[in-house]
C-alpha cells in the first residue's frame, strides 16, 4: 500500500490546477440560495466550461462521451476543484451522477444520443423522482402507478425530496407497472419530460430556510413507452445499477470542505472578546480536545477514502466501504455541527453573517450535518446494511400485525 | 496511489495470523498469565517470524521491511492478543544485541507518566526508558523493578512500580528518540486496531449463536447497530493506522515532511485506541452476563486496550496534539 501519486496523476493535478487558476476568476458572482433560475444558469455555465476543457463526465466511460478517468484521477479532480473553491456540481448532480450513468449503462442507442451529450455540455438539468411520501427507507414500496395506454404510460402519484425539480428539464422516474408482483419486481424506470402536462411542482422549505427540494405531483401524466429505460418491471435493477458506479468518491468534495470548516472553527474558537473580558473558547481544554478528536476523525476518513478509491481502481466494483464511510462521516459532521454551535454560542443565532464572525457557514454546516444522517440512506439503514451485508448478521424477522 | 494491501502485504499479514493461531491460541495466551506474560521458547519463535527484526536491513539479519509492513504485523499480534513487550523489543532490535533473535526481551517505560509502572517486570532482560529530556535510555539492570504488583488490571500485563535510579546509557536521542516515539505510537495503534477488529468478530459470532425470544440476538437492531458502529470504528481506525505506517516511511525517505508523519501517527493511535476500548466494551455488552466472567476472553481484550490507551499519548493528549495541528 502507498499514498504516492504516479507521475501521470501528478501531471493531471498540475494541468487541472493551472486550468482552475485561469478560469475561476472569470466566473460571475454566485447567485443567491433561493434564486433558482440564477443557480441553474450558473451551474450549467460551469458545466459548459468543464465540457470545453475536457473535464465533463470525468468518471463517465469514453463511449458515453466522458473522460473515462481512473478513480484516483476523479479523486484528484474532486479534491482540487473543492480546494480551489470551484463551483459545486449543483443542479447537474442528478444528471452527472445518477441519471446519466444509468442511461449510459442501460439506455438504448437512441436514448444515449438524445440525453447524454446534453448533460455533459450543461444544456439540460435532471431531477430524481424516486422517493415518495410512503416510500422512504423502504423505497421499493413506491406506489406511483403507470398504466399502459397504447404507446404511452399514464402516470399518477406523488414524489418527494426531488432536488432541483423547479428548474429541471427531465426526471428519472420510478413507477409501479405491476401492482400484483412482489414489490421489487413491479417497478419501471422512465424518462419524464418535466414540461409534460399534469406535473405540479411544490417546493418544500427545509429547516435551513431554503427550498432545496420539492414535492412533485403527477396527474394523468403521459410518458411515451420509448422513454422507458430497460424492460418493463425491471426498473429496480436499472436503478440499482447506478450504485455499481460508486467508486468511493461520493463524499470527497464534502470531506475537503469539512476539513476547511474545522480549521475555520478553530480560528473562531481562538477569538475571545477582549473588550468584555471574555476568554476564547480555545482556552477551554475540553473544546480543544473535541476539536482535535474531530480532526483525527476527518484524517481517518480521508485515509478510508484513499482505501475505497484504491479498491475501486483495482477491482472495478464498489467495495463494502460505502456504507461504512457514510455512517462514520455523517456522525463526524454531526459532531462537528454540535461543537460549532457550542463554540458559536450567541453567534449561532443567525443564519446570516454577523460582523464577519464566520458564523454563517458554521450554522449552515450544523443544519447540513443533520441532513447527512437522513439523506441517501439514514444512519439506521446504513447500520442495517453494515450489520447484515458486511458482518453477516441475520435479518430482523418480518413484522406481522398479530 | 494504491492504498490497498499489496499481494506481499496480504501474505505477510496472513502468515502472521496463521502463526498466531498455531502458536498463540487463547489457551496458550491464558497460560502466560502465570508466566509473567512471556515464555522464552514462544518468544524465540516469534522472533523467528521476524516480528522484532523485520525492519532491519537484510545485511543486519532483518527483512529490510518498514513501518508500512510493521503495522500489518502488529495488527495481527493484536488480534491474537499476544502478550509481552512486543513494541519495545521491535524498536530495540538492531540497537541492543540479541533482541532481533529473541534471545533478549526488552521492555520500555515512560518516566514522564506517573506512577511509573514497568510492564512484564519479571520477563525483562533490558529496559528502555523515555525520560523528561526526550531521550531513550537503557536502564541499569539492577534498577529494573522486579516485584509485580499483586493485582494487575490486565492479567497479561503484570506491572511493577519503579523506584529511583531509572537513568542509564542513552540509546536514542534527538531525532532518533523522536522517531522512536513516533514508531512506538504507530505500533501501539496497530495492535489496538487488531483488538478492535477481533472484538467485533467475537461479538458477531456470539450474536449469531445466542438465542433469546426464539431468535438469534444478532437479528435485533438494538444489537446489530452496536456491532455496526464497532465495525465502522475499526475501518476508520485501520485506514488511519495504515496511513500512519505509510506516512512514516515516506517521511523517513524524505518525500514528506516529518510533521505529517507526526500528525498521522497521532490520529492513528487516537482513533485506534478509542476503537479498541469502545469495541471491547460493545463485545462485552453483547455477551451479556457471560461477558462479565473471567472465563470469556472479552475482558482480556478490554483490559489490554486500556493498557495501550494509557501510554505514549492518552486520548486527551493526542486530541490536544491534533487540535494544535488544526489551528
Amino acid at each position: 500500500m502507498n499514498l504516492r501519486y504516479s507521475e501521470d496523476e501528478e501531471a493531471f493535478r498540475r494541468d487541472l490546477r493551472a486550468w482552475l487558476a485561469g478560469v475561476l476568476p472569470t466566473l460571475p458572482p454566485v447567485p443567491a440560495k433561493d434564486d433558482w433560475e440564477g443557480r441553474r444558469a450558473f451551474d450549467l455555465a460551469w458545466q459548459a466550461r468543464l465540457y470545453e476543457a475536457g473535464y465533463a463526465g470525468i468518471d463517465w466511460p469514453v463511449d458515453a462521451g466522458g473522460r473515462g478517468a481512473s478513480p484516483t484521477e476523479q479523486m484528484i479532480f474532486l479534491e482540487e476543484t473543492e480546494s480551489a473553491h470551484a463551483p459545486y456540481v449543483g443542479v447537474n448532480f442528478v444528471g452527472l451522477l445518477h441519471a446519466g450513468p444509468t442511461i449510459a449503462a442501460m439506455g438504448d442507442p437512441g436514448q444515449r444520443t438524445r440525453y447524454l451529450p446534453a448533460i455533459l455540455r450543461g444544456e439540460e438539468v435532471w431531477c430524481q423522482g424516486f422517493s415518495e411520501p410512503g416510500a422512504g427507507s423502504d423505497l421499493a414500496s413506491l406506489a406511483t402507478t403507470a398504466v399502459r395506454d397504447g404507446d404511452e404510460y399514464v402516470v399518477n402519484g406523488q414524489k418527494i425530496w426531488t432536488s432541483h425539480a423547479q428548474v429541471a428539464d427531465r426526471c428519472e422516474l420510478l413507477v409501479r407497472t405491476d401492482p400484483v408482483a412482489p414489490k421489487h419486481r413491479g417497478i419501471t424506470w422512465l424518462i419524464l419530460d418535466m414540461k409534460t402536462p399534469g406535473i405540479t411542482v411544490r417546493p418544500l422549505k427545509t429547516i435551513g430556510g431554503s427550498s432545496e427540494f420539492s414535492e412533485v405531483f403527477l396527474d394523468d401524466v403521459r410518458v411515451p413507452v420509448a422513454n422507458r429505460v430497460g424492460d418493463e418491471n425491471d426498473g429496480w435493477r436499472v436503478a440499482m445499477v447506478t450504485f455499481s458506479f460508486e467508486r468511493g468518491t461520493a463524499f470527497i468534495s464534502d470531506l475537503v470542505r469539512s476539513r476547511e470548516l474545522v480549521a475555520s472553527l478553530a480560528a473562531i474558537a481562538h477569538r475571545g472578546d477582549i473588550r468584555r473580558g471574555i476568554p476564547s473558547a480555545w482556552a477551554d481544554s475540553a473544546t480543544r480536545q473535541e476539536l482535535g478528536r474531530l480532526a483525527a476523525e476527518l484524517d481517518g476518513l480521508w485515509a478510508l477514502t484513499c482505501r475505497n478509491v484504491s479498491q475501486a481502481a483495482r477491482q472495478g466494483v464498489p467495495g463494502i466501504g460505502g456504507s461504512v464511510f457514510k455512517l462514520a462521516y455523517s456522525q463526524a459532521r454531526q459532531a462537528m455541527g454540535d461543537l460549532a454551535m457550542k463554540i458559536l454560542g450567541r453567534a449561532g443565532m443567525s443564519f446570516g453573517e454577523i460582523e464577519s464572525l464566520g458564523n454563517a457557514e458554521q450554522v449552515e454546516g450544523y443544519v447540513y450535518g443533520i441532513s447527512m444522517g437522513i439523506a441517501a440512506g439514514t444512519s439506521q439503514i446504513q447500520r442495517n446494511i453494515i450489520a447484515e451485508r458486511v458482518l453477516g448478521l441475520p435479518k430482523e424477522p418480518a413484522w406481522t400485525s398479530n | 496511489m494504491d492504498f490497498e494491501l499489496s499481494a506481499d502485504e496480504v501474505a505477510l499479514a496472513e502468515a502472521t495470523r496463521s502463526f498466531c493461531e498455531g502458536r498463540f491460541p487463547m489457551k496458550t495466551v491464558r497460560e502466560l498469565i502465570d508466566e509473567g506474560g512471556v515464555r522464552r521458547e514462544l518468544w524465540k519463535e516469534l522472533a523467528g517470524t521476524g516480528v522484532f527484526g523485520m525492519c532491519l536491513a537484510e545485511s543486519e539479519g532483518g527483512a529490510g521491511l518498514a513501518m508500512t509492513e510493521a503495522v500489518l504485523v502488529f495488527e495481527e499480534l493484536g488480534r491474537a492478543l499476544v502478550p509481552g513487550p512486543l513494541v519495545a523489543s521491535h524498536l530495540a532490535a538492531g540497537r541492543l544485541s540479541g533482541v532481533a533473535e529473541g534471545d533478549r526481551v526488552v521492555g520500555m517505560v515512560e518516566l514522564t507518566r506517573t506512577p511509573v509502572l514497568v510492564e512484564h517486570p519479571t520477563a525483562l532482560d533490558a529496559l528502555l526508558a523515555f525520560n523528561a529530556r526526550g531521550e531513550v535510555v537503557e536502564v541499569a539492570a539492577a534498577a529494573i523493578p522486579r516485584e509485580q504488583l499483586p493485582q494487575p488490571f490486565d492479567p497479561l500485563t503484570p506491572v511493577a512500580l519503579a523506584g529511583h535510579g531509572m537513568g542509564g546509557r542513552v540509546v536514542f536521542r534527538g531525532r532518533e528518540a523522536q522517531a522512536f516515539v513516533r514508531r512506538a505510537t504507530a505500533l501501539l495503534g496497530a495492535f489496538a486496531v487488531g483488538i478492535a477488529a477481533r472484538t467485533v468478530e467475537m461479538g458477531v459470532a456470539y450474536a449469531q449463536q445466542r438465542y433469546q425470544f426464539d431468535r438469534p440476538i444478532g437479528s435485533f437492531q438494538a444489537v446489530k447497530h452496536l456491532l455496526a458502529d464497532a465495525a465502522t470504528r475499526t475501518e476508520v481506525a485501520r485506514a488511519a493506522v495504515h496511513a500512519a505506517g505509510v506516512t512514516l516511511d515516506d517521511a523517513e525517505a524524505g518525500i514528506l515532511p516529518v510533521a505529517l508523519a507526526e500528525r498521522a501517527v497521532t490520529a492513528g493511535k487516537l482513533l485506534a485506541c478509542d476503537a479498541a476500548v469502545a469495541n471491547a466494551r460493545t463485545c462485552l455488552q453483547v455477551h451479556g452476563g457471560m461477558g462479565f466472567t473471567w472465563e470469556v476472553d472479552v475482558h482480556l481484550y478490554l483490559k489490554r486496550a486500556l493498557v495501550l490507551a494509557s501510554q505514549f499519548g492518552t486520548a486527551k493528549e493526542l486530541s490536544e496534539r491534533m487540535a494544535g495541528y488544526v489551528h
